[in-house]
């Protein structure tokens, strides 16, 4: 969930796909908007580290790709805009 | 009139014939109504019709995406629909709370009004009835539909055969999403919206492939899981469905990533899931996708020779038994 | 922002990690080796479950579950004290897993069908609106959790001391994962030879928590996130450590956890709490593996304010989630699994918590898929 409001009160907004709601920032250090946090029961806990999320997918994607390569698979399809996967 | 309901309402004297002839007969009064009759005399067409009743007790009574009026209607004319049936008649039992709000009931019954007439289904015959402060929860409505048989539906699991498909016509989930949220004030913008709505009209756009098609259900209370569930229970086959192509809303979504919610257990108001022959599920998908309450219809997975089991081919690849919710849903923990 | 969610769930990498876990399997098998790993937490108990992470495994990997359910870990006797508390007119604050939960007796459930008052609750934050909504009545919030739910729980509490709220108490039970883990890792009837260190309660105590455990006993620890390709990967780190003899602590959710945890989250915690030997359902009393109310706070805690004196409680003789918790047994090994105990009509904590392990087990995986 990325910060896209923080109130005067220290009381955040977050965004999550164009969903919006209310979250507490007392726990986290000089919350910015734009920070990605990680919220657990209605308090964010802790920031997201962008760079090094964005280093693990490029890593999963290149093990992703030595599986295609290796099973000779085509490159997988993207699943179509605005559906989200399910568990 | 007073601006809320009082027990006098429900009494029996001026206060109710007030209240039935402004905010009842007003609305629903062009038909057999009119003249409050005991009983509504109606004229069929059919010697096969389909009956059904349901009682309606949601908190919040109103919620993004309806309120508690359209969703005894669709409630009522989902179930006919998926029986193979016309929906044509309503009955409308009301159970008020004293001290309900005549606006909220005004809002309530606009919609019940609203909702029937989208449906073309009419009301005909109800019933008031004004309980005590604190005997219920604001209002209550029950709901009993009459429909007509739609000829060529044969519905039945006995039917189902290996490779058979699973479709649905939207997006699940959204309204148990929609009510949770609402009831725990999460503040949301853009949060989950009730799917409230009505699914006959996908019924009828596909009647003429009805030979081809084994079982309809619409997944209410319980989720698909619930419906899937039943639908495999005792039976010689199962199901397979694949995450992947199950559709559901940004909204729902962002609320079950928030509380852990397994959204198969969620419930939806105005979706249908069908059991067909392969033959003609690219046919009813297409018929589905042309109606605006069909967009995201797609198909979700296949009969299997596993017997009495739902499995689900999760985002990674694996796989695992979709069981039925057990109680309520709650928030957990973490 | 789905990149950040869906980017972690994707079939071709697990794929990926299906063959090389495989190929782990076929190396600890030339070595005649078979290695447990403990899942400490319950979410990641859930995911594994729901994602259906057992089906990627060998036959030579075996993941058992451990101690993380807070729900499941809490004494009857603290379901009978809140109770007795709603017995007495106040509004119990909880959250959802708790209902179901069995007291000696009953169940917080039962107690709201016989009239009590019993909210379910999101977030701490749902306390304090109940008690301005309230103001003559006192709000119990049952405070139950490890390090990531104490830490918004004594924010809450915070925020009640600053508006000067004076109708919000606590019915404490924190615990803290690290005790736990050394008892359990210290019992030589336990056999872990990997910890999957939890995600979120990581981000509070930071991953050199787990440094004792690699060090000192030489148990292979991996920090992963809760998504499925970050447990994969784990797995698959866990199991090359052991492997390659070569156990460390390999903090692989650095986008979230550092080394150090959350300081100013941790600050907040030790203003308001101490650490105190704590009672685990299941598992006995352990030293130091709780944390209550500092004295100066005693008027915020239930227990000392209205005098009541929690006991253990009675547990049922036959139920064996103390050695599902510690892992000695995969909850389908206890005899009351799935017949007599059933997510309908738990009769162990483990079995009531979406995130128990019995639970889990019998929701996603009953008889394997």
């Amino acid at each position: 969930m990325q910060i896209v409001a923080i109130a005067e009160n220290g009381t955040g907004t977050v965004d999550l796909d164009g969903t919006r709601y209310p979250v507490e920032l007392m726990l986290i250090e000089d919350p910015q908007i734009g920070d990605y946090v990680l919220i657990h029961a209605g308090y964010a806990i802790e920031k997201l580290d962008i760079a090094e999320a964005d280093a693990r997918l490029a890593l999963f994607e290149s093990l992703a790709e030595i599986y295609r390569q290796e099973t000779g698979l085509p490159v997988t399809l993207a699943a179509p805009p605005r559906q989200r996967e399910a568990v | 009139m007073n601006d809320c309901v009082l027990l006098g309402h429900g009494g029996g004297g001026r206060l109710s014939h007030q209240l039935i002839e402004q905010e009842i007969v007003a609305r629903f009064g062009q038909g057999p109504l009119q003249t409050l009759p005991d009983a509504a005399t109606l004229e069929l067409d059919s010697r096969r019709i389909c009956f059904t009743t349901d009682s309606f007790v949601v908190h919040p009574l109103e919620f993004p995406g309806g309120n508690i009026g359209d969703l005894a209607v669709h409630g009522t004319v989902n179930d006919l629909a998926v029986s193979g049936a016309r929906p044509r008649w309503l009955s409308l039992g009301l159970i008020l709370e004293e001290g309900l709000p005549l606006a909220t009931l005004r809002r309530v019954l606009d919609s019940v009004q609203r909702a029937a007439e989208q449906c073309e289904v009419a009301v005909v015959t109800g019933d008031t009835k004004v309980v005590r402060r604190g005997q219920c929860d604001g209002l209550y409505i029950n709901t009993s539909g009459i429909g007509e048989a739609i000829p060529g539906f044969a519905l039945s699991l006995s039917r189902v055969g290996l490779g058979d498909c699973i479709l649905v016509s939207g997006p699940l989930g959204d309204h148990g999403a929609a009510v949770l949220s609402a009831r725990e004030g999460f503040q949301m913008q853009n949060g989950p919206l009730s799917d409230s709505r009505p699914v006959h009209r996908l019924v009828q756009s596909v009647a003429d492939l009805a030979a081809d098609i084994r079982f309809m259900r619409d997944p209410t209370r319980g989720g698909l899981a619930t419906v899937l569930n039943e639908m495999t229970a005792g039976q010689s086959y199962g199901i397979r469905i694949r995450a992947r192509d199950l559709p559901f809303s940004p909204g729902t979504n962002a609320l079950a990533e928030m509380l852990g919610l397994d959204l198969l257990h969620v419930a939806s108001e105005g979706c249908l899931v069908l059991l067909c022959a392969e033959s003609v599920a690219a046919a009813i998908l297409a018929r589905w996708q042309a109606l605006p309450e069909g967009v995201d219809a797609r198909a979700i997975g296949r009969v299997t020779d596993q017997a009495g089991r739902v499995i689900l081919e999760t985002a990674i690849g694996g796989q695992r038994v979709v069981d039925v919710p057990s109680g309520e849903l709650l928030p957990r923990i973490c | 922002m789905t990149r950040y969610i869906e980017g972690f769930r994707k079939m071709d990498a697990a794929s990926h990690f299906r063959t090389t876990l495989a190929e782990q399997g076929r190396q600890l098998a030339e070595q005649g080796r078979s290695i447990h790993l403990m899942e400490v937490c319950g979410s990641h108990t859930m995911a594994i479950a729901r994602f259906g992470i057992r089906d990627f495994l060998p036959a030579a990997i075996s993941l058992v579950s451990g101690p993380g359910c807070p729900v499941c870990v809490t004494d009857p006797g603290y379901i009978d004290a809140a109770i007795t508390l709603a017995g007495q007119g106040k509004i119990i604050a909880t959250f959802g897993d708790m209902l179901r939960v069995p007291g000696s007796r009953t169940s917080l459930a039962e107690a709201r069908a016989a009239g009590g008052r019993v909210e379910v609750c999101y977030s701490p934050l749902t306390a304090i609106e109940l008690a301005r909504n309230h103001p003559e009545t006192e709000v119990v919030f049952l405070a139950v959790g490890f390090e990531t739910t104490i830490a918004p729980v004594v924010a809450m509490l915070d925020a009640v001391i600053r508006q000067a709220i004076d109708n919000v108490s606590l019915l404490t039970a924190f615990k803290r994962v690290p005790p736990a883990l050394s008892a359990l890792i210290a019992d030589p009837e336990i056999q872990i030879d990997g910890l999957l260190c939890p995600a979120h309660v990581s981000a509070i105590i930071g991953a050199d928590a787990y440094r004792p455990y690699a060090e000192q006993y030489g148990v292979a620890c991996v920090v992963a996130g809760f998504e499925p390709l970050d447990i994969l990967y784990g797995l698959q780190g866990l199991t090359q450590q052991l492997l390659e003899n070569r156990p460390h602590v390999d903090n692989q959710y650095g986008r979230v956890v550092k080394a150090e945890g959350n300081r100013q989250a941790q600050r907040l915690m030790e203003h308001y709490l101490l650490p105190a030997d704590a009672s685990w359902r299941g598992l006995g009393t352990i030293p130091a593996s709780g944390l209550v109310l500092r004295p100066e706070f005693a008027r915020f805690d239930a227990v000392h304010r209205h005098g009541i004196l929690p006991t253990p409680g009675r547990i049922n003789p036959r139920c064996q989630c103390g050695e599902v918790l510690k892992g000695k047994i995969r909850p389908a090994q206890c005899p009351l699994f799935g017949v007599a105990c059933h997510p309908d009509k738990p009769l162990g904590p483990c079995m009531v918590s979406s995130e128990g392990s019995c639970a889990a087990d019998f929701k996603y995986a009953r008889g394997g898929a």
